[in-house]
């Protein structure tokens, strides 16, 4: 299944901060074909650094989508019975506007004039999309880590607007630990002297400093044992310890690896403003308690996390299950073993796989009955 | 405590997903009502629930394989202790609670079944009855902690924890000041009627406060 990328724009959208961005790009891919009754639509939400890439091969790369192994024929988000649509989040950096996009009235890149977003203007972005494709209410809205903050932000956001909300692997609002690892990657782009106050677009962007925090991404998406499993103490190509700093071990191959390999597909402007839009992100917005915000759900909600994911550990799922329960809302729950950490909602995917078909499944007939 | 449907005559109790408790369960629960089953497994009843009686259902069990089942089922089942779990809920969220075969196996079930009635409207309550024949027979010929069809367990493996009557269930709702609204013995497939505390292998209760 090839699939290319679209893109929708609009004319203005305004800001939870009041800043009004004109001449806003979204950029999206769909899989499936929406039903006459257009109550057939998925809108599946991408974690930090995804995109609108979320299934297929692409026509650009050639590569498969992030979530691949969730989205097709016959697969969770089985897109022989549903329409599915990835959007690239504001702020990003992979066809949506965000720092790096020229600043209609400049001519030149926003760079650090672009305001700061939130995880709820993401998702009041993704409402206008799929209102422009005339989609009143999605069947369901999912997706993991800061994918699963929009899930849960849909919900709340448009009560009416979404008749189920899965959250993975994602919490209410970011804790110390959640925002100081997301400060670590921030402080290494901006200690880059390449990072230039953000003015680097036509120039040489901060590659050292993003791949440093893009390492410590990785670290916290692992688990000490999948990464004893996969590097243990294995050396790089070499018999013998170095004595030298030029990297003894596989691990540390590794990290460099996916820390280079990230500079060429992400904005470190961007990697700036969405991390500070994960941090800024809680779903009680000022309220005393998290289950006042849920009075007016009406979506069910299907909340999944996984043993070894300390980066987002099951207790802040368990948290929104329990605020749900407090509502009376409809929530089924499920901590899944597996070893991968954080990064089990994208590999780890055949009992994740069962859980969604069936509570999709479910809401469909509901929501078609 | 007043009784307010008798037991009916008919002697046989058809099956509802291979258990007789089961079948009295689905006839009990009125339609588009809002149920939860605590312990739900693999959400078997409350799909059949949800089926053919449109309700609202939702489980809570404590086994992670269980719960995958009953999600996968699209039963809206989450996981968790149900001695704990209820605690969250608002008062009187759902019509009816659902506790077959596990008031035996809990920790505190006279904190339980109070919960149960926080919750719930009503709570429907099947056990085995240790009063039962076999059971007595099993204790006095052999001296030992009482092994048959029913409690098919050593005493050292057994999940059985509060062993309790007929008798036992019924004195308590009276001194919890519940109303017991139906009551249904049980011995294999055979409703009984006479001496429930000696002959009824299972019991079904209807209660409320």
């Amino acid at each position: 299944m090839v699939i290319h990328s679209s893109s929708v724009r609009l004319d203005s959208f305004t800001l939870e901060s009041g800043a009004t961005l004109t001449a806003v790009d979204v950029a999206y891919q769909t899989y499936g074909v929406l039903n006459g009754a257009r109550s057939n639509a998925i809108l599946i939400l991408h974690a930090f650094s995804g995109d609108a890439h979320a299934a297929g091969i692409s026509e650009e790369t050639g590569k498969p989508g992030w979530w691949d192994n969730m989205i097709g024929p016959g697969k969770a988000f089985n897109t022989d019975l549903y329409y599915v649509i990835c959007t690239n989040v504001l702020g990003g950096c992979r066809g949506t506007t965000g720092p790096s996009s020229l600043d209609p009235a400049t001519g030149k890149p926003y760079a650090m004039s672009f305001p700061v977003i939130t995880i709820r203007d993401m998702v009041r972005l993704q409402k206008r999309v799929t209102d422009s494709f005339g989609i009143e209410r999605l069947l369901a809205a999912a997706g993991g880590s800061m994918g699963g903050m929009q899930a849960l932000e849909w919900a709340v956001s448009f009560p009416q607007g979404v008749a189920a909300a899965i959250p993975i692997a994602t919490t209410a609002r970011h804790t110390a630990q959640q925002i100081a690892f997301n400060e670590v990657g921030r402080q290494a782009v901006l200690a880059d002297p390449d990072w230039n106050n953000g003015d680097y677009y036509g120039g040489t962007p901060p590659a050292r400093g993003l791949a440093v925090a893009r390492m410590v991404g990785h670290i916290t998406y692992m688990s000490d044992e999948s990464m004893r499993e996969k590097f243990g103490r294995k050396l790089r190509s070499r018999e013998k310890k170095g004595y030298d700093f030029s990297g003894d071990f596989e691990v540390e191959n590794y990290l460099r690896y996916r820390g280079s390999e990230f500079v060429n597909r992400f904005d470190a402007n961007s990697y700036l403003y969405i991390t500070k839009a994960m941090d800024l992100f809680d779903l009680s917005n000022g309220s005393l308690t998290l289950a006042s915000v849920f009075e007016k759900v009406t979506a069910r909600f299907l909340v999944i996390s996984f043993t070894s994911d300390w980066l987002y550990p099951s207790y802040q799922s368990q948290e929104i299950v329990r605020a749900l329960r407090g509502r009376n809302c409809d929530v089924a729950y499920c901590e899944l073993p597996s070893n991968h950490g954080h990064d089990a909602f994208l590999v780890d995917v055949a009992e994740q796989s069962d859980l969604v078909r069936g509570f999709l499944a479910s809401t469909f007939s509901r929501e078609t009955r | 405590m007043s009784a307010t449907h008798e037991p009916r005559r008919g002697p046989f109790v058809r099956e509802l997903l291979g258990r007789s408790d089961y079948a009295i369960i689905g006839d009990i629960v009125e339609p588009g009502t809002r149920v939860l089953d605590l312990g739900c497994g693999e959400g078997e009843l409350l799909q059949w629930l949800a089926e053919n009686k449109n309700v609202d259902a939702r489980g809570i069990e404590i086994a992670a394989a269980k719960v995958r089942g009953a999600i996968s089922r699209g039963v809206s089942a989450y996981q968790g202790d149900i001695e704990d779990g209820l605690e969250d809920y608002p008062d009187q969220a759902f019509d009816y609670i659902i506790l077959s075969q596990t008031l035996q196996e809990t920790r505190r079930p006279l904190k339980l079944l109070r919960e149960m009635l926080r919750v719930g409207r009503r709570a429907i309550v099947a056990f085995p009855n240790f009063g039962h024949w076999s059971v007595r027979a099993s204790m006095l010929l052999s001296g030992g902690a009482p092994r048959n069809k029913l409690f098919p367990h050593d005493w050292y493996d057994s999940p059985n924890i509060h062993f309790l009557t007929v008798h036992d269930f019924e004195s308590l709702a009276l001194k919890e000041d519940l109303t017991i609204e139906k009551r249904y013995f049980l011995a294999g497939h055979r409703r009984v009627a006479l001496f429930p505390n000696l002959t009824a292998e299972v019991a079904v209760f209807l209660v409320r406060r």
